[in-house]
């Protein structure tokens, strides 16, 4: 949009990679005079608020420099030697599709250092809370602006540590056992991930993602490209998650301190997607072309399994936590996604980066939500809040009340709002998948799918009428309402969600012409 | 050959500066065991520096040698006969044994202080000097008889050191244990060379490579039985399994300084011993060891690390066992290029993985020892349960243990623990040794759970009254060295791992 000079570009980029890095060294130093604030809690977090900011405005500065009539072309580019004997570039670069996961990730992060700063997590020590967000974010921003399959194997691995003591040292009940099954569900998948990345990058002699991707699989033999896949879908699918390797998300979700879920469903999962979208559609279409129906098959029983684990814990009696039910929701969610990009076309998967960001955007938002209730309440149980009639949110605290609502609204896609457009593209590509694919097949696919969107509006309504409606009890005190710092956090997605349903263009005119290049042959 | 002129194959040149590093650690083990004879008991800490010092010096003396084409003790240079090369794989070798064994000393320093009744100083500094006198031979030998005494001088003063402690049972036990099963593995190996040289009749390494191609074939089944034979030595020194056994109760038994030691200089004495009679002996036999290696890779680690995983962490010097068993496990992963280099077509680059990944495990192995050192002086039992709450009263050393583990379990920000495990899987993948990739992607996985498990542990609260351990300098100078090379090598991994992409022989 406005002309930013290249070199700028390239420093804005790598100080977005970099800067949240030396951040969390900085937080772990004593404040320096001046800056020591009230206490020592306080000034830390108002570090991580500064920290993350500077990313942020880094961030839409490089979103705003960003040539958006040439999308499909890799922009801010640093391309250094690293190390030369694993033949490890330091490559950064941002096009149309990762440049919105990229401000997304930026965005979240500050909301929730903002959010922290206002409401100090229980727990361990701030200090140490800072450093672990900032080297989280450091991690995620790496994954979506890196184009060495090396370095994205290290950037994907970097955000592990950060999370399990996220989880371990401010999460809730159960938390040593799902930060446990976090880890190593994840480790587990990403090593295997990584023998197919050092398949693909001996047999075909680079680690670069664009000159892999230019190549489109060509220097690949059929099998090796099948075994690439199979290796590195297992990892990517992992952290997607795709069903039925999700199982280790309800219970983070469900242990996890708000601002962990809030960075775990709106960015980490979306490393897996990602994956999928920039590494194994260009770099191995063809072994990508064998495994796409099984990968829409796995998709679409997650869509349906996470329906119906969200209708089964809303249903009354069945002490349904509702962190979980969202958690589940967000595997419902990733299948549409991993539909979108299994179609191999591009409506499809255009449709399942929408998704992606709106996903990021309106669970960030329901995690945050759900947090503030059970900070309110002490409970996130769907029977204790509900009791016999409804929580009736809308009484005692309208404007939460509202917001959930709103929120839930969106999540099951409603026309106008974020989550619509993104499911309605993927389930429009599987009525047309690629050539070669068996369109009955995707058209069963799509059936499903769409009856799935039925079964998501269902359970959310069900949630809305049991958490925000209900009989006025005139005993109960009322709730405290939305606070200015909650308003803070949470305006920017509700704003976003409500833009990204009205104008999708902003985004799809971002995302088709890389989607169109990937597929086709490559990045230029 | 015996048309050479005897005299000059007898009178041989020698060049001093190619052997002066292991000399100058033989030379100094001496001065220190005729110095202690002379000192008075307040002094003789003065010993422990010299030691030092003079391993200090051995290190430095590689410097001269950098380029890497020195060779002495030759019969014929013409088909490079010799028994002593200084080639770059010697020189990264014994650069390894040399700062290895200077950090076991500055750990010592602390050690001998702390029980000064119980470990004699003079004869303490000459058995680790000797034992880094012979491992620093070891890479250079190119001869089998060279290679056997090698082992042998790094390893009898090994066994001494791990009984060293006066009237403690633990300690005698350990060492009988490591004596006897040493000895017999040991045994072994000789008799594998007698096998190779009753078939090739010659003992140079060079040579023995060339005869193996086409050797009679009655005596087929001899050369194949000496090759196997041979490397049973060089796996025990390595802790692969099944001659493992020994690890877990010598390390408990023995001072902890002799443990990190162990770990790191007798490793190193093992696989290079391995490298050097599989790759430039027995090239033409890969199909014989290749097979064997993987197989005692993926058997290693998986043992070292069940038996790490099994660990209780209030069990009394669980803190080591848990060490050693997982030295155990690494050492597997150290096996693994060198089993790709038996199905590679370029095994030099295989080997070069082994190399990188060793160096990495020195140094932040070395580090965990040193705060296990540290910790051990106020916890005489050393249970991992030790740990808890360690960053409370120790924060950098308990950010720098977290870091050496997370290293050790090969994740960010150990950033060099995992390239350096990238280039072991790459080296599996290259020579399409696929099951064992996957084998080792398993272990990843299940190292990665007790490594973690105990740095959770030092972030804890503190259970009951904290004890801030007091760092003496030594200590603290091995912990920082180990320290600030952990943290340079993650910023710049290349330092290490361009020998993976190089040839060093």
């Amino acid at each position: 949009m406005i002309d930013i000079n290249e070199s700028v570009m390239q420093f804005l980029l790598a100080f977005v990679v970099v800067g949240p890095l030396l951040g969390a060294v900085a937080a772990l130093l004593p404040a320096p005079p001046g800056l020591k604030g009230k206490s020592p809690g306080q000034a830390v977090l108002r570090h991580g608020v500064t920290v993350t900011g500077a990313i942020l405005i880094a961030a839409i500065v490089l979103a705003l420099g960003f040539d958006s009539d040439h999308p499909s072309k890799m922009q801010a580019t640093t391309d250094i030697s690293w190390i030369p004997a694993l033949d490890v570039r330091i490559h950064l670069g941002i096009d149309g599709i990762s440049l919105p996961l990229l401000v997304l990730t930026a965005l979240l992060t500050f909301l929730c250092a903002l959010y922290s700063y206002f409401k100090p997590p229980a727990g361990g020590s701030p200090k140490a809370f800072v450093a672990l967000l900032l080297l989280l974010e450091s991690g995620t921003l790496a994954t979506f602006a890196v184009l060495d399959l090396l370095l994205f194997f290290l950037a994907f691995e970097t955000v592990l540590i950060p999370m399990y003591f996220l989880i371990v040292r401010w999460g809730g009940e159960g938390r040593t056992r799902a930060a446990w099954k976090f880890i190593l569900f994840t480790l587990l998948g990403s090593v295997v991930m990584l023998l197919g990345l050092l398949l693909i990058g001996i047999k075909a002699g680079t680690f670069d993602m664009v000159a892999l991707a230019t190549d489109n699989g060509r220097p690949l033999t059929a099998s090796v490209q099948v075994i690439a896949v199979l290796a590195i879908g297992i990892g990517l699918a992992v952290k997607a998650p795709m069903w039925p390797l999700h199982s280790w998300l309800p219970e983070a979700h469900t242990a996890a301190p708000t601002v962990g879920s809030v960075l775990l469903a709106g960015v980490l999962l979306k490393m897996g997607t990602y994956g999928f979208v920039r590494i194994l559609l260009p770099i191995a279409p063809h072994g990508f072309h064998t495994f796409a129906p099984y990968l829409a098959a796995f998709a679409v029983v997650g869509i349906i399994y996470g329906s119906l684990a969200c209708l089964a814990l809303a249903k009354r009696g069945a002490k349904g936590d509702l962190k979980r039910l969202i958690a589940y929701s967000s595997v419902g969610h990733m299948g549409f996604v991993l539909l979108g990009i299994a179609t191999m076309t591009p409506t499809g998967v255009n449709g399942a980066l929408f998704a992606n960001i709106a996903h990021g955007l309106i669970t960030g938002l329901l995690f945050f939500l759900v947090g503030g209730l059970k900070d309110r309440t002490g409970t996130t149980d769907l029977d204790a809040l509900a009791e016999e009639t409804g929580a009736a949110l809308y009484g005692k605290a309208p404007r939460l009340g509202g917001l959930l609502a709103f929120a839930a609204v969106a999540s099951l896609g409603l026309p106008g709002l974020a989550g619509f457009w993104g499911e309605m593209l993927a389930l429009f590509g599987a009525f047309e998948p690629a050539a070669g694919l068996s369109r009955p097949a995707f058209l069963t696919f799509m059936a499903i799918g769409a009856f799935g969107t039925l079964l998501t509006a269902a359970y959310m309504l069900i949630v809305v009428r049991r958490v925000c409606m209900g009989g006025a009890d005139q005993e109960v005190p009322e709730l405290a309402d939305v606070h200015g710092y909650e308003f803070a956090a949470w305006t920017p997605l509700v704003a976003l969600t409500v833009g990204a349903g009205l104008w999708p263009r902003a985004l799809l005119g971002l995302t088709d012409p890389a989607v169109h290049q990937l597929l086709a042959g490559g990045t230029r | 050959m015996s048309s050479q002129p005897l005299a000059e194959s007898l009178v041989q040149s020698v060049d001093w500066l190619a052997v002066a590093p292991p000399l100058i650690a033989a030379v100094v083990a001496l001065a220190v065991l005729v110095a202690d004879l002379f000192l008075p008991e307040a002094r003789k800490a003065v010993l422990g520096w010299v030691s030092v010092a003079g391993l200090a010096l051995a290190a430095l003396m590689l410097l001269p040698l950098l380029d890497g084409h020195r060779s002495t003790f030759c019969v014929d240079r013409a088909t490079r006969a010799c028994s002593y090369t200084a080639d770059h794989f010697t020189l990264v070798i014994q650069f390894l044994v040399l700062g290895g064994a200077l950090l076991a000393a500055l750990l010592s320093v602390t050690n001998l202080k702390d029980d000064e009744q119980r470990v004699p100083a003079g004869e303490f500094w000459f058995l680790l000097l000797s034992s880094a006198a012979g491992a620093a031979l070891l890479p250079a030998s190119r001869d089998l008889a060279t290679l056997i005494v090698a082992l042998e001088v790094a390893s009898l003063p090994a066994f001494a050191l791990v009984g060293i402690r006066h009237g403690d049972k633990r300690s005698s036990e350990a060492a009988l244990k490591f004596f006897l099963s040493s000895v017999t593995a040991t045994a072994v190996s000789l008799m594998g060379v007698s096998f190779v040289y009753a078939s090739t009749g010659t003992l140079y390494l060079t040579q023995v490579a060339q005869r193996l191609t086409h050797i009679d074939g009655q005596l087929h089944t001899l050369a194949q039985t000496g090759v196997v034979l041979t490397l049973v030595g060089f796996a025990f020194k390595t802790a692969a399994v099944p001659f493992h056994f020994w690890v877990p109760d010598t390390y408990v038994g023995a001072p902890l300084p002799v443990a990190a030691y162990l770990s790191v200089v007798g490793k190193a004495v093992g696989f290079s011993g391995l490298i050097l009679v599989t790759v430039v002996a027995f090239p033409s036999y890969a199909d014989v060891w290749g097979p064997a290696l993987a197989v005692l890779a993926a058997l290693t680690m998986t043992v070292g690390n069940v038996g790490a995983l099994r660990q209780q962490a209030t069990r009394a010097y669980s803190a080591v066992r848990l060490l050693a068993w997982s030295s155990v496990g690494q050492a597997g992963y150290l096996l693994v290029p060198i089993a790709a280099a038996g199905y590679a077509e370029d095994p030099q680059k295989a080997i070069g993985s082994t190399v990188a990944y060793a160096l990495m495990y020195a140094a932040v192995n070395l580090g965990a020892f040193a705060v296990a050192a540290l910790v051990g002086r106020s916890r005489a039992l050393n249970r991992i349960s030790d740990y808890r709450g360690l960053y409370a009263t120790n924060p950098l050393t308990a950010l720098l243990l977290a870091f050496f583990l997370l290293c050790l379990a090969g994740l960010p920000p150990g950033v060099i623990g995992l390239f350096a495990k990238v280039t072991v899987f790459s080296a599996a993948v290259d020579a399409g040794l696929g099951w064992l990739a996957v084998v080792m992607a398993v272990n990843v996985v299940i190292a990665l759970f007790y490594y973690l498990q105990w740095t959770a542990l030092l972030f804890r609260a503190p259970e009951g009254e904290p004890a801030r351990h007091h760092v003496p300098a030594p200590l603290t100078a091995a912990i920082a060295l180990t320290g600030v090379l952990g943290v340079a090598l993650s910023g710049a991994p290349q330092l290490v791992l361009r020998f993976a992409a190089t040839g060093l022989f």
